[in-house]
């Protein structure tokens, strides 16, 4: 074996790999067992928790973290806050992962997954949110699989259809904010359908409001969050306009995050008195809605206010994984902790492991395909045969 | 609050009331808010626009 042939094998067997093969090797034996034995096999969802883990965090959390793709390219081209643009494919290579990995953990989900285009062809009620949700969902995926395309013409050397696609820009974006916006909301939506259910102290008619907001909270705080571990993994990979512009994309996302923050702790302020729902605070539910708002809503608003101000780059990179921790509660108390609250502790979901391990599974090929990409294809770099051609 | 209301009226001019005191109070403080969210700001454009600036 040549001495070139061993350091690739030696460079190969990092902890992550590893790690990562481990997940894959168990994610295929839970895939054979889920479309062989049935959901039964491999969850624990009943009559009572129809919807579990990979509607709360893979579906909820992965279309709100993916919103880093419509926030950054309506900065970039609709307000033509030009010196962001650097963060844009990246933004758009993660919330088309995002959006692409959200469809394959519905696979998994849905009990005959082959009838997913059901929607589109057989039934008649165009009237239902989850219909708006899907048709919105395949769109976007879409419109986001275009957008990315260039990044992958470039690489492939098609430079013809690369200039095409360049030119539908700004009626992707216009796409892309439209369907994000009507689609993030209705995910909330979605949830008024059980005032009974969810405890009152997130339930709210405000709830498409409160996940379209959060959305973009989730968005800017995802792209600093991709930002800063693409900095520390592949930083031989940027360009130097790409570094140079880290700052400026860091404080500005930063101060636009905390701004959106202060306004999503006013209307969940809001949504509280105009249910006067203020005695809940004193229960136990309570106190763990104050952990959410107070902790990962008010916080993070305070500290990437601190970390602007005194331009602290680092804090600024802290508060975002602090931010996307609190989306992630978010949407895991409405679909999970606080959903069927009133049920006695036996009739309550718990995630069977292999629901769990379905997630991990469905994150580590997310990030694998996001390293393969980020590796080959100009997305932390320009081109050299499309400098300043956008 | 339960019990403390009679009819949707009186809890209609009870939680509006206090969402709009608290509507009031929120104007007030994200003004201060963006103003300590802003206050030392000189770089509106980028790091590069930055070191101009000041050099």
């Amino acid at each position: 074996m040549s001495e070139k042939t061993l350091s690739v094998n030696k460079t190969l067997l990092t902890p992550f790999n590893i790690f990562a093969g481990i997940v894959l090797i168990i994610g295929f034996f839970i895939t054979v067992l889920r479309f062989t034995k049935g959901l039964g096999a491999v969850t624990n969802l009943s009559d009572n928790n129809p919807w579990g883990l990979w509607i709360g965090f893979d579906l909820l959390c992965g279309v709100s973290l993916a919103a880093g793709g419509f926030v950054t390219s309506a900065a970039v081209y609709i307000f033509g806050m030009k010196r962001y643009h650097s963060a844009v494919r990246p933004a758009i290579l993660t919330g088309f992962l995002g959006y692409a990995l959200v469809v394959f953990a519905l696979h998994y989900d849905v009990g005959r997954p082959w009838r997913l285009p059901y929607p589109f062809l057989v039934q008649s009620g165009t009237t239902s949110l989850l219909f708006e949700v899907g048709a919105c969902v395949a769109l976007y995926l879409t419109v986001l699989f275009i957008e990315f395309t260039p990044a992958a013409m470039e690489w492939l050397g098609l430079k013809k259809a690369r200039n095409i696609v360049v030119r539908l820009t700004m009626l992707l974006t216009i796409f892309g904010v439209v369907l994000s916006t009507l689609h993030q909301s209705s995910l909330g939506a979605l949830y008024l359908i059980a005032p009974s259910k969810l405890h009152p102290l997130w339930y709210s008619t405000y709830l498409p409001v409160y996940f379209f907001v959060s959305s973009i909270i989730a968005g800017l705080s995802m792209v600093l969050f991709e930002s800063t571990l693409s900095h520390h993994y592949f930083e031989d990979k940027m360009d130097e306009t790409h570094l140079k512009e880290n700052t400026g994309v860091t404080l500005g996302f930063g101060k636009a995050a905390s701004l959106v923050l202060a306004g999503y702790f006013t209307i969940k302020i809001i949504g509280i008195a105009i249910s006067n729902n203020w005695h809940y605070l004193t229960t136990g539910y309570g106190a763990w809605f104050l952990l959410e708002l107070l902790g990962f809503v008010a916080l993070p608003c305070f500290l990437y206010a601190v970390g602007v101000r005194d331009k602290n780059v680092k804090l600024i990179r802290w508060t975002a994984l602090l931010t996307v921790l609190g989306i992630v509660l978010n949407r895991l108390n409405i679909s999970l902790i606080a959903f069927n609250w009133q049920l006695p502790s036996s009739e309550r979901y718990f995630p069977h492991w292999m629901e769990i391990m379905v997630s991990v599974f469905i994150v580590v090929v997310g990030i694998l395909v996001f390293r393969f990409i980020v590796t080959k294809m100009p997305i932390l770099y320009e081109h050299p045969d499309y400098k300043d051609n956008h | 609050m339960e019990g403390g209301f009679y009819t949707l009226q009186d809890f209609m001019t009870y939680t509006k009331g206090i969402t709009y005191l608290i509507m009031i109070v929120s104007l007030f403080s994200i003004t201060g808010f963006w103003l300590f969210l802003t206050d030392r700001d000189t770089d509106t454009q980028s790091p590069e626009h930055h070191k101009t600036e000041h050099h």
